[in-house]
C-alpha cells in the first residue's frame, strides 16, 4: 500500500490555524461568507504552506520563509499625512476601515459591510490550488474598501488607500470598478509602525471597462520586520489602460502578486516597478499577464536595487492565446546588484500561442558604470554622492514617467530616503 | 599653476606605457594648446589630469600650484579647480541636468568650507550661464547629456565649466563633432573665461579651432612626449607641413 505522508506542521502554519480557531466567531460574514472561508481555510490545512515544490513558490518557500505568525491584534496604529497633499485618503487602520467621504461620481463603502449581507461571499475564492495569498486573505479579511468609478467620471484628485498596521495580523480587500471610459489614480499604500512585527495580506481586485485608465500605485513600506503578502487581480475591457506601479520598500518577507487580464481589444497593460531591497529582506514580484484577443500590447519594466544580504524574485509570465495576434507583449528585469551577498533571481516566461506577435524578454544584472562614476567625479561630486545620485537615477528613470508631478515628486523624495537610509 | 614632469603612465588593465617622459609647463593666465597625431596619448593625458582610474602613473609627476596632485581622486581635483571638459561626454539616464548641476557646485563649495547656494541663486547662474550658450532650458530638464546632440554635449560641457568656475581647464578635442557656427559659441565661451588666474589647455587635432581661440603656447605631442614647444605660428606650421616633418626631426 502506498501512505502518503504529510510533513508536520510548521509553527506558522499552526499558529495561523490557532488564530483562525480564536477568531473566527468575530469575523464579520453571513452563513455563506462563514461557509466560504472554512474552505479556503481548510485548503491551507490540507496542503500546508506552499514549498519550492510548487513552481509558483519555487523561489519564494513560504514554508520555510513565514515565521512567526504573530496572534490577531497588535499595537496602536494610526493613520499618517497622505503621500501626496491634497490628496483623497481612505485610511484602513490595523485591518479596520474608516467611513470616509468619496468624490463626486465614486460610489464607496467598506468591505465589512459586503461581508455582513453575504454580498462578498463570491469574492472569498482562491484563483487556484496554488493561490495561498487568496486563501489566507479570503479565510480571515476583515475589511477593507469597495468602490466604483462611475462611467465617463475623470476622479481629478488622488484617492490613497492607506494601511497602517503596527504589528499583530492585518487581512484587507480592495474591490474597485471603473466603469466605460473613467480615469482615476488610485494610491495602494502599506504602512507599518516600527516595533512588533507584523503579518499582513492584501488582495485589490480591479475592473476596468472599455476606455477607462486606470493609474495604480502599490507602494509597499511595511516595517523591516514585518511580512506582507499581496496580490492584485485585474481584468481590462476593449481599449482600456492600466498603468500598474510596484514600489517595493520595506518587510521582511514580501510577496506581491500581479494577475492581470487583457481581455478586450486595444488595450494596454503597463508595469513599472522598483524593488529596493536590504537588510536580509525576501522579496518576490509574481506577474501572470494573459493576452486574450487581438491588437493589444503592454510593457512592464522592472529595477531592482539590491544592498546588503537582501534576496529578490522576479518571475514574469505572459501567455499570449491562440486568438490574440498582433500581440505587442515586452518585459525588461534589470538589476543594480551593489552587494557581493545579495542576490536576485528572474524567471521571465513566455507562452505563445498565437503566430503574429511581436513579445520579447530580458534581464540584465549590473554594478554601478564606472565611465559614470568618473564623469560624475570629475566634476566634483564625491565617490559616496555620486554613487547614490547613480543608483537614484537608475530607479528614478522609472518614476519619471507618471504623468502627476507631485507624485513624481514624492516618490523620488522617498526613494532619496531610502537610499539615505540604508546605503 | 600646472608641471608635468617626467611623466610615465601606462593603462592600468594591460599595462600598455601611453605617456613616456612627459614634461609641460603651464602659466597661470595661459592658453596651451596640445597638438599631435592620432595615438600621440592626447586624450590620455587629459584623462590622467583629471585622475581617471584606468591609468596608472610610474614615474614622475604632476605639480598643480606646487602640489602633488598624483594621490587626489577625481573628485578632489575638481574640487581643487581641475576641470575636463570631455571629447565625449557621458550620457547619465535618470540624472537630471538641472539635479546634476546643483549636486555638483554644491559640492565643491562644501569641499571649499563655502556655503550651498540657494536654489534661487542657483536657477539664475544657470539661466544666465545657459543663456550666453544659447542652451534651451528645456534641455537642461532632460538627463544628463541622453539625447543631446553631439553640439549640445559640447556646449553643455562648456556650461558646466562657466558655472564650476575652474582654475585649470582642459579641454579635450571640444572642436569635434562641431558645425562652424556652434564652433563660435563654444570658442566664445571659452575666451570668455580666459583670465590672469586661470590656465587652460586646448587638446586639438586640428588648427582650425585655435583660430577661435588663439594660444599663447603650441606643444607638439607625439609617442608620449612633448617632442616641440613654441608659439602660435607653430600651430600654422603643423597646418601647412604635416606632423611628418617635427617627427623627423625630433627622431
Amino acid at each position: 500500500m502506498n501512505m502518503q505522508t504529510k510533513p508536520p506542521r510548521t509553527q506558522a502554519e499552526q499558529a495561523l490555524l490557532d488564530s483562525f480557531a480564536e477568531k473566527v466567531g468575530q469575523l464579520p460574514g453571513d452563513a455563506k461568507v462563514t461557509i466560504a472561508r472554512d474552505r479556503l481555510l481548510s485548503a491551507i490545512t490540507e496542503a500546508g504552506l506552499p514549498t519550492r515544490r510548487i513552481e509558483s513558490w519555487h523561489y519564494t518557500d513560504l514554508r520555510s520563509l513565514l515565521r512567526g505568525v504573530p496572534g490577531k491584534s497588535g499595537g496602536a496604529a494610526r493613520a499618517l499625512e497622505p503621500l501626496v497633499s491634497g490628496t483623497v485618503v481612505w485610511p484602513v487602520v490595523q485591518g479596520v476601515a474608516a467611513n470616509p467621504s468619496a468624490p463626486e461620481g465614486v460610489e464607496l463603502t467598506p468591505f465589512m459591510d459586503l461581508l455582513a449581507s453575504g454580498e462578498a461571499a463570491g469574492m472569498l475564492a482562491a484563483r487556484g490550488a496554488d493561490d495561498l495569498i487568496g486563501q489566507l486573505n479570503g479565510a480571515f479579511a476583515e475589511d477593507g474598501y469597495s468602490f466604483s468609478v462611475s462611467a465617463d467620471q475623470a476622479i481629478e484628485e488622488i484617492i490613497e488607500l492607506q494601511s497602517v498596521q503596527a504589528g499583530g495580523q492585518v487581512h484587507n480587500r480592495f474591490v474597485a470598478g471603473f466603469g466605460s471610459r473613467a480615469k482615476a489614480t488610485v494610491i495602494e499604500r502599506h504602512l507599518g509602525h516600527k516595533g512588533e512585527s507584523g503579518l499582513s495580506s492584501s488582495i485589490s481586485t480591479l475592473e476596468i471597462e472599455d476606455g477607462a485608465e486606470v493609474t495604480w500605485i502599490i507602494l509597499q513600506g511595511r516595517g523591516e520586520s514585518d511580512q506582507h503578502l499581496g496580490q492584485l487581480s485585474a481584468r481590462l475591457g476593449a481599449d482600456a489602460t492600466l498603468k500598474l506601479f510596484v514600489i517595493n520598500a520595506g518587510g521582511k518577507l514580501v510577496r506581491q502578486e500581479v494577475h492581470v487580464d487583457v481581455a478586450g481589444e486595444g488595450a494596454h497593460f503597463d508595469l513599472r516597478c522598483v524593488n529596493l531591497l536590504a537588510g536580509d529582506s525576501h522579496t518576490d514580484v509574481t506577474l501572470t499577464l494573459g493576452h486574450a484577443v487581438p491588437h493589444t500590447t503592454s510593457k512592464e519594466i522592472i529595477r531592482n536595487v539590491v544592498l546588503g544580504r537582501a534576496r529578490g524574485v522576479f518571475q514574469g509570465q505572459i501567455r499570449v492565446a491562440k486568438e490574440a495576434q498582433k500581440t505587442d507583449a515586452q518585459m525588461a528585469c534589470n538589476t543594480l546588484l551593489l552587494s557581493d551577498e545579495g542576490e536576485f533571481a528572474a524567471k521571465p516566461e513566455l507562452e505563445i500561442f498565437a503566430d503574429d506577435v511581436v513579445c520579447a524578454h530580458g534581464a540584465t544584472v549590473i554594478d554601478i558604470d564606472h565611465t559614470h562614476l568618473f564623469y560624475l567625479m570629475a566634476r566634483g561630486i564625491t565617490d559616496k554622492s555620486a554613487r547614490a545620485l547613480l543608483v537614484n537615477g537608475f530607479v528614478d528613470e522609472l518614476v519619471g514617467e507618471l504623468e502627476n508631478e507631485d507624485l513624481v515628486e514624492a516618490l523620488e523624495t522617498l526613494i532619496e530616503q531610502w537610499l539615505v537610509d540604508h546605503g | 599653476m600646472l608641471e608635468i614632469k617626467n611623466l610615465h603612465a601606462r593603462i592600468a588593465d594591460d599595462g600598455t606605457e601611453i605617456i613616456r617622459g612627459l614634461n609641460l609647463r603651464v602659466k597661470a593666465g595661459e592658453v596651451a594648446a596640445i597638438m599631435g597625431p592620432n595615438g600621440s596619448g592626447k586624450s590620455t593625458l587629459s584623462y590622467i589630469l583629471a585622475g581617471r582610474s584606468d591609468y596608472e602613473v610610474t614615474e614622475g609627476d604632476i605639480l598643480y600650484n606646487g602640489e602633488s596632485i598624483l594621490e587626489l581622486d577625481p573628485s578632489e581635483r575638481a574640487a581643487k579647480g581641475i576641470f575636463l571638459a570631455f571629447q565625449y561626454p557621458v550620457e547619465i539616464p535618470g540624472v537630471a541636468t538641472m539635479q546634476f548641476l546643483k549636486v555638483a557646485m554644491n559640492e565643491q563649495r562644501k569641499a571649499r568650507g563655502e556655503e550651498e547656494l540657494k536654489t534661487p541663486d542657483f536657477i539664475k547662474l544657470v539661466k544666465e550661464a545657459a543663456g550666453s550658450l544659447q542652451i534651451d532650458p528645456a534641455m537642461l530638464k532632460r538627463p544628463l547629456n541622453v539625447g543631446f546632440s553631439g553640439g549640445e554635449k559640447k556646449r553643455a560641457e562648456i556650461l558646466q565649466m562657466k558655472l564650476l568656475a575652474p582654475k585649470l581647464c582642459v579641454l579635450d578635442e571640444t572642436d569635434s563633432g562641431l558645425d562652424i557656427d556652434a564652433l563660435k559659441i563654444v570658442s566664445d565661451g571659452v575666451n570668455a573665461l580666459r583670465a590672469p588666474d586661470r590656465a587652460i589647455i586646448v587638446i586639438t587635432h586640428y588648427q582650425r579651432l585655435l583660430e577661435h581661440i588663439v594660444p599663447d603656447s603650441v606643444h607638439v605631442l607625439y609617442q608620449g612626449q612633448v617632442i616641440k614647444s613654441g608659439d602660435k605660428s607653430l600651430a600654422l606650421d603643423l597646418e601647412a607641413n604635416g606632423y611628418a616633418q617635427i617627427i623627423e626631426a625630433a627622431a
